[in-house]
């Protein structure tokens, strides 16, 4: 094989990932960024579709704005598996060589490029927040490091393709144009059904949980382990009730059972920034902060005064939470009876 | 017969302990302790069990410099019947390219095993590329985020957690998962297991040629990444006032001034 220099390799590549008919919202994110990447690079923007009759997908992802859809159809990868999924992408990057691929960084999608990036030994940063393009036309993989208190440039200067998995909801959704027109290039791909490493043999799926979007809320009431089991959380869903907020957990709350893993927060949750953050019974471990650290206002309730929450927060009143959260609920109940305004400070300070 | 299962721990600073110093926004990192990184703590203990259940043996392995050994102590003070620790000057430095061809050639040496268990990701580097990465290498299924596991008859079948649902999926043995932080208690070392570890001959020691890896392939300048900055993260300054709800209309207090804040939207 004759060996290609990094320079040889043209055009910025997104994975998208896709199920149940639909492109997953952090893939479609990445086609904005990976567009404003591929502009400043001056090169072309792909989209990869691998799975089998996901043709209607392709049409799709050049409404929001990729350029050519490489669509890899196969019986194969009718449903996802991490080796023949692999075995696919490191075909389709030998052959077309891009200089760029990006994965949004879903638990499929970051354990999918990490087995592909040691197939074919080139760089991978996970979980990106930032992209820049440095003056010598490489791209800088910008992730948090230590617990969110730095940022790490990360450089793949050698190796081909420079890949990354970026974090969801970090990017915006970019619009979507019916009138845009792309190239769609069908990949011939040799994968014979041993290939399929693992298949699925039970799902269940997390039930939709709140109206009001995590994600999208101004006001955010989080509870961890200190509120000791599912049914205090209906305090919180009061409490958030009457902020006009929704309610998150800690990681910890969210394993034990007590409230569904979406709404948890944190480095292998969501990245909230809400105008206000109320931590209920949160320690407030970097892995926790990694999640809530650039809200506006944190408000921590917690019994233990040296808590790491109290670090980060604007106000805290050190107590129990179980005589505080419903003390709170009532006096925002009273003052809406007040007349259903803002309270004055005047009314509610003694 | 019974089983052979191996489990990849590395060593990481204590996360719980690392606290931010206010003044100067940057991370303390003075006297933090080392521990073993938390989700390869769970997969330790999915590996006791397992083998509890179906009998056989289990194995720890580890890469890095040889003060990673008091992990594998404690590994072997919990259970482990035998650790690796592969320690070679030549692998400083390694990213997780390097790391996952380094692992993937100790466990070929180790050899035999029915299962590879690593942890979800670590907290010091936090990638969980490692574990995908040496199942790429050895050719082996992988299943990710796995909380629940089960084995029989030359298969694995294990339940994962994804953003939208649990997803059990099954694979043929030899398999690698990556274990969830906080899908089981792990135990505590026992008396027992620390004389074991202590008494020698149960953690073995290899450098890279011990297990066959290539010296090009290894090592900070056969890492295809590199770090060309640090940016420090200027988080916002907080206000810090803390009230205690032993006082007087703490409630009171600190909802008028999220009043005053203008973040409250009452009625
Ligand atoms: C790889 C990895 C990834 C992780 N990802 C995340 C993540 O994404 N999100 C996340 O949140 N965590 C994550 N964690 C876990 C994190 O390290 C902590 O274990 C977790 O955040 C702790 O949750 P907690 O604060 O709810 O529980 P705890 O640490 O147990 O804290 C409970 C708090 O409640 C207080 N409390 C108890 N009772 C009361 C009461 N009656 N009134 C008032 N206060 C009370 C206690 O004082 C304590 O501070 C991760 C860990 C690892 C290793
Ligand atoms: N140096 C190492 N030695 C042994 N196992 C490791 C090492 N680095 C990573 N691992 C394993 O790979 C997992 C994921 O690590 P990472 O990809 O660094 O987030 C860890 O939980 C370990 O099980």
């Amino acid at each position: 094989m004759v060996e290609l220099k990094p320079d040889q390799y043209r055009g910025i590549w997104v994975y998208l990932e896709h199920r149940n008919g639909a492109i997953f919202k952090g893939s479609i994110q990445l086609i904005g960024e990976g567009g404003r990447i591929a502009k400043e690079l001056g090169t072309e923007l792909s989209g990869v579709l691998l799975g089998h009759g996901i043709r209607d997908l392709a049409q799709e992802a050049i409404e929001y704005g990729v350029e050519t859809v490489i669509l890899g159809e196969h019986d194969v990868l009718k449903e996802y598996s991490p080796n023949a999924y692999c075995l696919a992408l490191a075909k389709l990057v030998k052959r077309r060589k891009p200089e760029v691929v990006l994965f949004s960084a879903s638990k499929n999608g970051r354990a999918l490029a990490g087995r592909l990036h040691a197939e074919i030994e080139t760089g991978l940063a996970a979980d990106c927040t930032a992209f820049e393009v440095t003056d010598e036309g490489l791209l800088a993989m910008i992730r948090p490091a230590f617990g969110g208190r730095s940022l790490a440039h990360i450089l793949c200067k050698e190796h081909r393709p420079q890949m990354a998995s970026a974090r969801p909801n970090v990017f915006a959704i970019p619009a979507r144009d019916p009138s845009r027109r792309g190239r769609v290039s069908r990949a011939r791909l040799r994968l014979s059904p041993s290939d399929i490493d693992t298949e699925i043999v039970a799902f269940e799926e997390f039930p939709d949980v709140q109206e009001v979007k995590l994600e999208d809320s101004a006001i955010v009431v989080a509870g961890g382990y200190g509120m000791r089991g599912p049914e205090n959380f209906r305090i919180l869903r009061d409490l958030a009730r009457e902020l006009g907020g929704a309610v998150a957990a800690s990681r910890k709350a969210a394993d034990s059972g007590w409230v569904p893993k979406e709404i948890q927060v944190g480095q292998t949750g969501k990245t909230v920034r809400p105008r206000l953050y109320f931590a209920v019974g949160i320690s407030g471990a970097v892995q926790h902060l990694a999640g809530m650290q650039e809200s506006d206002v944190i408000v921590a309730v917690n019994k233990d005064p040296r808590a790491p929450i109290f670090e980060i927060a604007d106000y805290g009143i050190v107590g129990d939470l179980f005589q505080i959260v419903p003390k709170m609920i009532e006096e925002l109940r009273a003052m809406k009876h007040d007349g259903g305004e803002a309270p004055s400070p005047a009314t509610i300070r003694t | 017969m019974g089983l052979k299962i191996i489990v990849c721990i590395k060593q990481v600073p204590k996360a719980q302990e690392l606290r931010i110093d206010p003044k100067t926004n940057t991370l303390k990192r003075a006297g933090v302790e080392s521990v073993i990184n938390p989700p390869d703590r769970n997969a330790l203990e999915m590996a006791l069990r397992l083998v509890e259940r179906h009998g056989g043996k289990t194995v720890v392995v580890s890469m890095g410099p040889p003060f990673f050994d008091a992990s594998l102590h404690e590994a072997i003070g919990m259970g482990i019947d035998e650790g690796f620790l592969l320690t070679d000057r030549a692998l400083g430095g390694s990213d997780t390219v390097p790391t996952a061809y380094a692992l993937s050639k100790t466990v070929e040496k180790v050899g035999d095993y029915d299962l590879i268990l690593c942890g979800e990701e670590t907290t010091d580097s936090s990638t969980g590329h490692v574990g995908p990465g040496m199942a790429g290498h050895l050719r082996i299924p992988q299943i990710t985020y796995v909380s629940k596991v089960g084995l029989k008859d030359g298969w694995v079948e294990a339940t994962r957690t994804l953003e939208y649902g649990l997803e059990t999926r099954r694979g043929r043995t030899p398999a690698l998962l990556t274990v969830n932080f906080g899908c089981n208690t792990p135990r505590e070392p026992t008396l027992l297991g620390k004389i074991r570890a202590k008494r020698g001959g149960v953690i073995k020691i290899w450098n890279a040629a011990d297990v066959g890896a290539d010296y090009s392939k290894i090592g900070l300048r056969n890492s295809p990444t590199v770090v060309s900055k640090m940016e420090t993260v200027v988080l916002p300054e907080r206000k810090g006032i803390i009230l205690d709800n032993g006082q007087r209309d703490a409630v009171s207090k600190l909802l008028g001034m999220l009043a005053d804040e203008g973040v409250l939207r009452v009625g």
